[in-house]
Parts: C-alpha cells; structure tokens; sequence
C-alpha cells in the first residue's frame, strides 16, 4: 500500500462485509433504505450526500455523489449551491466559536 | 466542439470495426467485460428473436444542420448520404404489402432529404402513423424549413425532439452553440399550431439524453421538471419526455476514449444491467432502414454496420416471415439498451 486514497477501492465498498458479513449486510441494507424515495426525493437526497461528503472531507463520497446528483437530474448549480451549504455551515462553526473566544477576552480584560 | 464529422476527420472511430473492436477489447488490467450475449443466454433468450415487426425506423439520411457532441450517427452538414426517392418506393411497397403500421423517420435531420415531405405524404396515405425525429433547430435553419409544424399538423406527424437540458449551457454543451435557443423558438412554433396540448393527433414528446458519461435519471421525475420549468420560464408545453441512455458507440464512444471514461462508462452500463428490461427492447419490434435500403436490428446495429441476419438483407427483399423468423444480432453496445430502466426510442422499457 503505497497511499491512502485509491480510486479503485471505490467500487470495493461492498467489501467490507468480508471482515464482518452480519454488520455489513445491516449496513447497506440500512443504507440503500435512507437513499429510497421518501418525504424526501431522492435526489434531494442525492444532494444531501453530496453537501456532507465536502463537509466530511470523503473523496470516495464526492466521487459517488456527483455522479449520483447527475443521475438524479440534478444540475451543476444545484450541486455548488448543495456545497455551498456545507461551506457556509462549516464556516460558520469556525465562526460561531468566536462568540465563546469574544466571552473569555471579556472575562478576563479589563 | 468540433464542426466536422468523424467521418470527415478521418477518425479512426467512423470506421464500424474499429468501434467494434474497442468494445470487445480486454479492459486496461486485461480483464474482459462480460459478454451482453452470454448475460441474455443466461436469462433463457437463446438465440434473441423478435416478437413482431410493428415498427420501421427508417433513417433517411446523414445529413443535418447540427454536429452533435454524442450523435451515434455520426451526423453533419458534411454527410451527404441520403436515401433516393427508389429507395422510398421501396419501403412504401414493403409498408404496404406488410402493412406496418407505424413508421419512425430519423436521419440525420430527416426534413433535409429533399423527398422528405413526398415520403411522408405517401406514408399518410397508407394510413401510417408517422414519428418524426425533428431537432427543432431544423425549423429555424433556412426559410423553406419555417412552415414544418403546419406541416407536420396536417398529416398528424408524432414529433420527438431532443432536449437534452431545460438550461443553455447543458443543451449546448452537448447539441452546440445557439442550439438551446432556437430549439425554445421551434418548440414555442409548434406549441403555437397546436403541438403538446394533449391533443392525440399532435403529439410532441421531448427526448433526454445524459450530457456526459452517466445514466439518465427516473423519467417520470425528469419529466415533472422538465415540463414546470419549459412552462413557467419559455411557456411551452409538451407532452410525454422520454430518457434515453447513450449509447457507446460512433461520437458518444470518441467522447468515452478520449476523456478516459470509456471503461467506468462499460462498467457502469454492465452494473446496471436489468433483466427486466430484455424482453422490451425496441429490436424485438423494431428494423432499421438505413439511408441505402440495407435492414439491421435496430439504428445502433445500422451504425456498426450490422445488417440483419436474414437473406434478405435490402429494403428490395424485405420479407416479413423471415425478418420475424431472425436471430437479432447482439454485441457491447447493446448494454446500453438494458441498463437501468431500460432505453429505447421511446424512453424507459421496464414494465
């Protein structure tokens, strides 16, 4: 193994059921569950995943859910407005700590 | 976004056995792709026969006004292929002795053959009911093209149109620039004579294709969006959209080998393979007529070169018995038809 990320370990996610059949299996039939149309569609959905695989920093996410936004319909602008999201609320938890550091200056500054 | 034909370029791909043999060559870790014959074999389909012929698609012609990045014609202003006014004659004598009642004009842009309009004419006079693969542009082209949709009105011509995208930069990303434009003109034309209202005898259905090496989304959804967006933004109504996959084959597979995703594409096409959709694909009720007379199993077949496995092979020969009676031809690209939901010219195929 000669890097971390490999493109070609994508497609071997079924994999996982190797080292523990039960779980794995649980898993994906939990997973192919979530992504089924439901209140919402799924490609709402589909732009969800995408949202949080920037948030959650998963090339194999990213990878899978762009092709699976596209697959949904979805469109280029949907799918930069979907990151966007993730953006702005993992900037904006950066930031809203800033409240906490804004209260400990007041607290101990005259 | 080239302007030119493979064919004109010279490509290595407008040669039909040279596609084939890319799509039966082993893949980059020298495995092989699984074959499309074994996989129906293995569902009982041995040999793959027709259940009927209902259908002639008749391809009227390489020619068009629009150079298509994926046309698995491999269609353009420069072909000049174009079936003779013989050749019609011909079909029309097999349309009636065989009394086929539906008939599917694509090209090309199918308007440009000169007999085009006389051709239709006598199909309606056999009391056909005729689909056309117009792609819209065409009306806008040149003056003599403007009075198609009054045309097609009177004869009662089922217009299925490509639209890939309801937004500019997909559509011309794929069809060319300008195309999303004029294609919302001739799409308002043809509403604006009666076309996509519902009315059985002017029927406009809109056709979506992927932009890119993917598989079309659900049709029903697609559709749902398609039709709240063209009517709020362009005002334009139309009836039924079908999603049809690309297939690999002419400039859709150049696109694959030359971006590098020619083998996730295969993969993907293979992954996605449906059991359900094999009894429905269109060969089973469907021959093509190539712009020379030859007949094939389906206008992909035609494009590789693969003409039916029958004696008679020429519109000239056309005996219904033995084309009902064929083995269809099958090969990579067929994965295509049967991936996901299915695809044919008329949309999804799962039942």
């Amino acid at each position: 193994m000669d890097r971390y990320y490999d493109p070609k370990d994508l497609p071997k996610f079924g994999n996982i059921k190797e080292f523990s059949p039960e779980l794995g299996k649980q898993f994906f039939s939990y997973y192919n569950d979530v992504f089924k149309e439901g209140a919402l569609t799924s490609r709402e959905k589909a732009l969800i995943a995408l949202a949080v695989s920037h948030a959650v920093h998963c090339p194999y996410c990213i990878e899978a859910y762009t092709e699976g936004c596209l697959e949904k319909g979805a469109d280029e602008a949907q799918m930069m407005e979907a990151v966007h999201v993730a953006a702005a609320i993992k900037s904006g938890s950066v930031l809203v700590h800033g409240v906490q550091m804004m209260n400990k200056t007041k607290e101990i500054t005259m | 976004m080239s302007k030119k034909s493979l064919k004109a370029l010279a490509h290595d791909l407008s040669d039909s056995m040279i596609q084939l043999k890319v799509l039966n060559r082993p893949t980059a870790d020298g495995s092989e792709f699984p074959q499309f014959k074994e996989k129906v074999a293995n569902l009982g389909f041995t040999p793959f026969k027709p259940v009927s012929v209902d259908i002639l698609q008749v391809n009227v012609g390489k020619m068009c006004n629009q150079v298509c990045k994926h046309c698995h014609v491999d269609a353009g202003p420069d072909r000049k292929e174009i079936m003779t006014k013989d050749t019609m004659q011909q079909i029309l004598a097999a349309v009636r002795g065989a009394k086929i009642k539906t008939i599917d004009l694509t090209g090309g842009a199918p308007e440009m053959n000169p007999n085009f309009r006389w051709f239709a004419e006598e199909l309606t006079a056999l009391g056909c009911h005729i689909i056309v693969r117009c792609n819209l542009t065409i009306i806008l082209a040149n003056p003599k093209y403007n009075d198609l949709p009054q045309f097609f009105k009177k004869h009662k011509i089922e217009v299925a149109s490509s639209l890939p995208h309801f937004s500019a930069k997909r559509t011309d990303a794929q069809r060319g620039d300008g195309v999303f434009e004029k294609s919302i003109e001739a799409l308002q034309m043809l509403n604006a004579v009666g076309y996509g209202k519902g009315n059985p005898d002017l029927v406009l259905n809109l056709v979506f294709n992927p932009s890119g090496a993917f598989l079309p989304p659900d049709q029903a959804g697609l559709e749902k969006d398609f039709k709240t967006k063209l009517k709020t933004e362009y005002d334009i109504e139309f009836d039924q959209l079908f999603a049809i996959t690309n297939i690999p084959i002419s400039r859709f597979l150049d696109y694959l080998v030359s971006t590098g995703n020619y083998e996730s594409y295969m993969q993907k096409l293979i992954n996605a393979f449906n059991p359900a959709t094999v009894g429905e694909v269109m060969c089973r009720n469907t021959v093509s007529i190539g712009w020379d007379g030859y007949l094939f199993d389906c206008d992909f077949n035609q494009m590789l070169d693969l003409k039916v496995a029958a004696k008679g092979q020429h519109i000239s020969e056309f005996n219904l018995k033995e084309l009902e009676q064929r083995n269809i031809i099958l090969n990579q690209h067929c994965y295509g038809c049967t991936a996901g939901a299915g695809s044919s010219c008329g949309g999804e195929i799962a039942q």
